[in-house]
């Protein structure tokens, strides 16, 4: 109701943050070694006191030439290489490079090894939604609830390594299938985790979603709008948090997720429901909410795998006998998935011998980050850290 | 949903010889478009009602070397209506191919359509040496602004050394391959 707010005079309409404590500009260097950079991120901040008028992200510090090795190896030896790109959600990096590969060679992946696919693909969603959620707490000032979080992620990777014998990069899923079967008690094992896990999803949002410092730090700060997302090409949470109902699981299902039932969350506006006064759609708490939820969604995803898991078919087993003699046509492939952190994209290129001619990461921390530029201006230097974590990106796949 | 025959029918009407190719055998379609009409075609492709490819999800660049050229591939997709109650989906999906020389690339920036173009327009600069006519701040992005070469050019040489660090063990040197 812009005519019932009575007029201001000029020296008002400077914002109270700015006006009181107006200095002289200063460029302050954020990173690359700083604790909620997430790693080695160097932010160029131009300040003015506690505002910042212009932040301006430099990469590259973890650059290791991945795309380059891709050109000097055959695809299953390349596979161990993209769980060090996104090193939280290793699982989903090894699956959409397999994907890709399969569809440019027409490899068919057995039946057994899709669900152990998706199922691992979720376990890794939840593994690397708690170090994000976690880790946001800690860059927010809070320490227990990323205590609890890796408490359960350690679960988690136990889970990891009895089926594949790692707890980071696990390269199990590979080319055309799985690496191996698994083992004797996981169904059971994994089930138990489940029980166990659902209700603590409730312990963290009492302690740290719905706190009332976390949400007067999160809420309102570094908005996004769903138009705004779009035109700089975000995706995953960071997307669906600014209200975008987008998920490629469910606009276009790769492996075999049109059987399974499940919801995809995005952010909504506060004071409806469970979310608290003083959020709005596309801020960092919304961000940040969406991935509390998709945890909850994940489980129910992998409840349906493990109650549907077909026995394995002796003549194919686990994994294509094609896997490690493939050969990539003359021809191309761009293939996307949904990562934890966005749409992890493979572009890949062969020229008819078993070494890819050009392997092309599309990183969503990479393509998220680009946003830092236009959020993270004209806010408080503390709702730097609070914009960054809510992107939750890992620089290795950013620098690749 | 329009097929990519379909897509490619209103560019070739639109454009005519600007569209030079549409390779549609092999697991993912795309369209040659001509490096000098580029712009126009990427702003068509962004604003037509009957295109609104809002989505820049990717730009690859690629290295011709058997043809003496370089190319950028760009994947475009059009999202339904935005929506935070029903699911959306990719309504059009798009593979474009634009090819320029090997030894003076240029191809016009879209980084003032999608402003998701800005980085990927850079790193395709900074690894392929792509200079993209009219982008806001061309600077490498992942490798130091010092960097001589463009890394993933098939042609590439691997530098020996970086300011006084080597790059290669004495021993590697020394001693042939086996």
């Amino acid at each position: 109701m812009a005519d019932t707010i009575a007029p201001t005079t000029p020296s008002q309409v400077v914002a109270p943050t700015q006006g009181d404590v107006h200095t002289e500009e200063m460029l302050v260097n954020m990173g690359p070694q700083h604790p909620s950079t997430h790693g080695v991120l160097r932010v160029v901040l131009r300040t003015d006191g506690e505002m910042v008028l212009e932040s301006v992200p430099h990469i590259g510090y973890l650059h290791r030439s991945a795309e380059k090795i891709g050109e000097h190896v055959a695809p299953y030896q390349y596979v161990p290489y993209t769980d060090r790109m996104d090193y939280l959600a290793g699982m989903n990096n090894n699956q959409a490079f397999a994907l890709a590969v399969e569809k440019l060679t027409g490899l068919e992946v057995p039946e057994r090894a899709k669900y152990i696919r998706v199922m691992f693909a979720e376990l890794n969603r939840i593994a690397s939604h708690l170090v994000a959620v976690g880790t946001y707490g800690l860059d927010m000032g809070a320490f227990t609830p990323f205590l609890y979080c890796f408490r359960e992620r350690e679960m988690l990777l136990d889970l990891f390594e009895s089926a594949c014998g790692a707890r980071l990069t696990y390269s199990y899923i590979t080319i055309g299938g799985v690496t191996d079967d698994l083992p004797d008690s996981f169904v059971d094992v994994c089930n138990e985790f489940l029980d166990y896990f659902e209700p603590k999803i409730d312990d963290y949002n009492n302690l740290l979603s719905y706190n009332h410092i976390f949400v007067r730090r999160t809420g309102n700060v570094g908005v996004i709008s769903a138009e705004d997302a779009i035109r700089f090409g975000l995706t995953g949470p960071v997307l669906r948090g600014s209200g975008v109902k987008f998920d490629l699981r469910k606009a276009k299902p790769y492996e075999n997720y049109d059987r399974f039932e499940f919801d995809v969350p995005v952010g909504e506006p506060g004071g409806q429901g469970d979310i608290p006064r003083g959020v709005v759609v596309g801020d960092c708490w919304s961000r940040y909410y969406v991935r509390v939820k998709e945890m909850e969604e994940s489980v129910k995803i992998i409840r349906q795998c493990l109650r549907d898991l077909p026995e394995a078919d002796p003549k194919e087993g686990i994994c294509h006998k094609k896997s490690k003699t493939v050969k990539l046509p003359d021809d191309e492939v761009y293939l996307e998935i949904e990562n934890p952190r966005g749409q992890l994209g493979f572009y890949i290129k062969g020229d008819g011998s078993a070494i890819p001619a050009r392997v092309k990461a599309r990183g969503p921390s990479f393509c998220n980050l680009c946003v830092l530029e236009f959020a993270g201006r004209n806010c408080l230097l503390a709702d730097i850290p609070a914009i960054i974590g809510s992107m939750d990106v890992v620089m290795g796949e950013v620098d690749r | 949903m329009q097929s990519f025959e379909e897509i490619c029918q209103v560019l070739k009407t639109e454009f005519g010889e600007a569209i030079e190719d549409t390779v549609t055998e092999g697991c993912r379609p795309y369209a040659v478009v001509s490096v000098g009409r580029w712009g126009d075609v990427a702003k068509f492709l962004r604003n037509d009602p009957r295109m609104r490819f809002d989505l820049l999800r990717c730009i690859s660049a690629i290295d011709l070397l058997e043809d003496d050229k370089l190319a950028c591939v760009y994947e475009l997709g059009a999202l339904s209506a935005i929506s935070a109650t029903a699911d959306m989906s990719l309504e059009r999906e798009l593979a474009v191919r634009v090819i320029t020389d090997r030894t003076d690339p240029h191809i016009a920036s879209v980084a003032h359509l999608w402003a998701a173009a800005d980085w990927h327009e850079r790193e395709a600069f900074d690894m392929m040496g792509i200079v993209f006519d009219g982008h806001p701040n061309l600077e490498r992005i992942l490798c130091p602004e010092d960097w001589v070469g463009y890394p993933l050019r098939k042609d590439y040489k691997f530098p020996l050394e970086y300011h006084g660090i080597p790059a290669t063990t004495e021993h590697e040197l020394t001693s042939p391959k086996h």
